[in-house]
């Protein structure tokens, strides 16, 4: 017989295994900014990705609406130490996006309504991996949740889902964004706890 | 909306990178040029880190993160800070 058993504990101490290290599970959901919160009425909304040659692919809102639209349940993790589970959002894929973009770049940086910038390799964006939401829990993207639109890279540190999105632009190299500038890690694999350099 | 504090918010957390009182100092927004003490910048709190806008053109003057045992300042929007003995 054991004397170390998982029974004195109970079930409801046990860590659950969907929660990366260093994460704490809330039931609300907290409000990160790096400024004000700025008001973008989707008549005025686009997104644009531009590419090496200066090529720009852009939609208003009326023509992303028009696309492709994915309904994404999925586990959300702020470097702050909090985390969601089974978060529900409703986007169009990076995959959609980047159909007929042309590039040889590896890299992107996500430009934001308001300033803010964050780097994401182009593989994290791929292969099911990344989407451009504007619903969360089936209503329209709150403003301060990134409304109208906000960048859904669920698998790496929520800050690189970046608020108010208004494009990508390809680089060639893996430049720092706004917080990656400032002592945040390039990449932010919660799982590897990537949160600083 | 987001709310903002006044930039006295920051003797706090100035205090690790500055031996005197930060807040009083006056500092020149890069972006505007608008020259103003600290403590008239608009602050953006939050668990990520700090960022202290102009309050003249919003542009960002400084962002501070704090981890407890590492601390980084960036005051890239400055162009001089001017201290007064």
């Amino acid at each position: 017989m054991s004397f170390i058993t998982r029974g004195f504990t109970g079930r409801g101490r046990e860590r659950d295994d969907r929660l990366p290290p260093g994460q704490t599970l809330v039931g609300d959901f907290p409000v990160l900014s790096a400024g004000p919160t700025p008001d973008i009425d989707t008549a005025d909304w686009a997104f644009t990705i531009r590419t090496e040659s200066g090529t720009e692919h852009s939609w208003n809102w009326d023509e992303f609406m028009a696309l492709p639209i994915e309904d994404v349940t999925t586990d959300i993790h702020c470097v702050t130490h909090w985390s969601k589970l089974g978060t529900g959002w409703r986007g169009v894929s990076l995959d959609t996006l980047f159909a007929d973009v042309d590039t040889e770049l590896e890299y992107t940086m996500a430009h934001s309504y308001g300033g803010y910038t964050t780097n994401v390799p182009l593989d994290d964006l791929l292969d099911g991996k990344a989407w451009v939401a504007f619903e969360y829990d089936g209503e329209p993207l709150d403003p301060e949740h990134g409304g109208p639109a906000r960048l859904l890279v669920p698998h790496l540190y929520f800050w690189k889902s970046a608020k108010w999105v208004r494009g990508l632009e390809m680089m060639a190299d893996d430049e720092p964004g706004f917080w990656e500038q400032n002592g945040y890690h390039l990449r932010g694999d919660p799982w590897k706890e990537e949160r600083y350099w | 909306m987001t709310s903002h504090l006044d930039g006295n918010a920051l003797a706090g957390p100035l205090a690790d990178f500055f031996s005197f009182d930060i807040t009083t100092a006056t500092g020149r927004c890069k972006a505007c040029g608008t020259v103003a003490e600290l403590a008239r910048a608009m602050v953006y709190v939050s668990g990520a880190g700090t960022v202290v806008r102009c309050a003249t053109c919003d542009h960002v003057l400084a962002v501070l993160v704090d981890t407890g045992e590492r601390a980084w300042i960036d005051l890239a929007g400055v162009s001089a800070i001017e201290v007064r003995r």
